[in-house]
């Protein structure tokens, strides 16, 4: 009974702060980047590469604060343009499976390294911000890790995800605008999914 | 055996070479497509073959207390010329934060098989010889494939033979200690790419343009120590019109 009052007095603190204010992008970034890591730490699936159980997780707590569309818009580049509503929306489903599974993929090469979080450099009304963040390691560099978010009615939402400088989003517009000019954005569409089944199946046969 | 490995890699490169010669677009960062398409595919037998083997027999055998170790000595050999190439920048202070870590972990860190520098706030930085002509304007020039040293621009291509000439290792007079050495440090280079082969293997849908881009993303990024003007190609920088969020409506 007292857990299940102070479960409710939880739900309502939350509420009342999602009301009350918009968490800013650095915060959400630590919370949600804290809260999977401490679930990575604790799986010992996920450490040695299930990388099913990495995407469920991912799907879970950090989707939500992806936007896909703008992903795939600026992975798409200037083609965007002509695509049809209906593709646009085929294209970010297939799009959204395959950047999924490269960031989970990403999260069980975890090994217990340590994140730094940089300060945020941000003015008032500003709608657009990168977060910096650092993984360190001893006797290596530090990979930087950064994520662009801007504000979509009141909640900040990540549109770009940059590892050591290189955009896990733009990194694919050299080659998509190649299958664009090949085979159209159908055939883009068809490229993305067909890589897409091509690993599902493959996982489902291990 | 050699034999049948040579043989299936110049067949898989010619094989890649004519494909590639139908599909290579014009990019015009990447002009030689059609030979680095070939040279791709080369060096894809070699790592499959040999050197992946090895890196994963290595990463499987060595305790992660020795991979710190062997990583550390290398790392630390290094730094002395990353001090030199910040100089070379303009960033003194840089080149004292290297080279007070070669003196730390030499000394206090065992010559350099603990990174003790780290620990105290000297923090690991990565410089080589093209990214310092890059400081200087040295445009990057076309993209390249090399068999075994993977991808290279032309400016980096030239830097990693400043790199090389400069690098003390192949320098060392005891002949198999030397070998060995430079063996071990690829191996332990190739090890640490290991988890990135996943993410690389079920990300791309073409392997050779993921590599590329990548690779000169990764570079653009280093000449500008992690501070790269924002390049997102569209107006003003934003997503196409219809998927931007109405000015203040939030």
């Amino acid at each position: 009974m007292k857990q299940l009052f102070s479960l409710l007095a939880g739900v309502f603190l939350l509420c009342g702060n999602a009301l009350s204010s918009q968490e800013p992008p650095d915060e959400l970034v630590k919370r949600v980047t804290d809260d999977v890591l401490n679930i990575v730490r604790a799986d010992k699936d996920i450490q040695s590469g299930n990388t099913s159980k990495a995407i469920a997780l991912v799907e879970a707590k950090v989707l939500p604060h992806f936007n896909f569309d703008r992903m795939t818009a600026l992975a798409v580049g200037k083609d965007w343009r002509q695509a049809s509503p209906e593709q646009k929306k085929r294209l970010s489903e297939e799009f959204k499976t395959l950047l999924v599974r490269t960031y989970s993929n990403a999260l069980t090469a975890y090994k217990n390294q340590k994140i730094v979080y940089k300060p945020l450099k941000m003015q008032a009304g500003d709608t657009d911000v990168m977060v910096r963040t650092e993984i360190r390691q001893p006797g290596q560099q530090a990979v930087q890790l950064d994520y662009a978010l801007e504000t979509q009615n009141s909640a900040w939402k990540v549109y770009d995800v940059v590892v050591a400088g290189i955009s896990l989003v733009t990194n694919y517009r050299e080659n998509f605008a190649q299958e664009v000019r090949a085979g159209g954005i159908d055939g883009l569409i068809a490229a993305i999914s067909a890589k897409n089944r091509q690993i599902e199946s493959r996982n489902e046969k291990k | 055996m050699k034999k049948a490995l040579v043989k299936s890699v110049v067949s898989l490169a010619v094989a890649a070479s004519l494909s590639a010669g139908a599909i290579a677009a014009d990019n015009p960062k990447d002009p030689a497509e059609g030979f680095n398409r070939a040279m791709f595919a080369v060096n894809e037998g070699l790592d499959t073959a040999i050197a992946k083997p090895l890196a994963k027999g290595y990463d499987y055998v060595a305790p992660t207390p020795v991979k710190a170790v062997v990583g550390n000595f290398f790392s630390n050999i290094a730094d002395l010329m990353i001090g030199v190439n910040n100089l070379l920048q303009g960033k003194p202070g840089d080149a004292l934060n290297d080279w007070g870590r070669v003196l730390v972990n030499t000394t206090v860190g065992i010559g350099g098989a603990f990174d003790i520098a780290s620990e105290i706030g000297l923090d690991k930085n990565y410089e080589d010889f093209g990214q310092t002509m890059g400081v200087w304007g040295v445009g990057e020039g076309a993209y390249l494939f090399w068999p075994v040293i993977g991808p290279r621009t032309v400016r980096d291509t030239a830097g990693f033979v400043v790199d090389a000439y400069a690098d003390p290792v192949p320098y060392i007079d005891d002949v198999p200690v030397r070998n060995s050495l430079i063996a071990l440090r690829y191996i332990d280079q190739r090890a640490a790419l290991l988890p990135t082969d996943k993410i690389i293997e079920e990300g791309a849908l073409d392997k050779y343009a993921y590599i590329r881009d990548a690779y000169l993303q990764h570079r653009r990024n280093a000449v500008y120590d992690g501070q790269p003007p924002r390049e997102l190609d569209m107006p003003n920088g934003k997503a196409p019109v219809e998927l931007q969020s109405t000015p203040g409506g939030r």
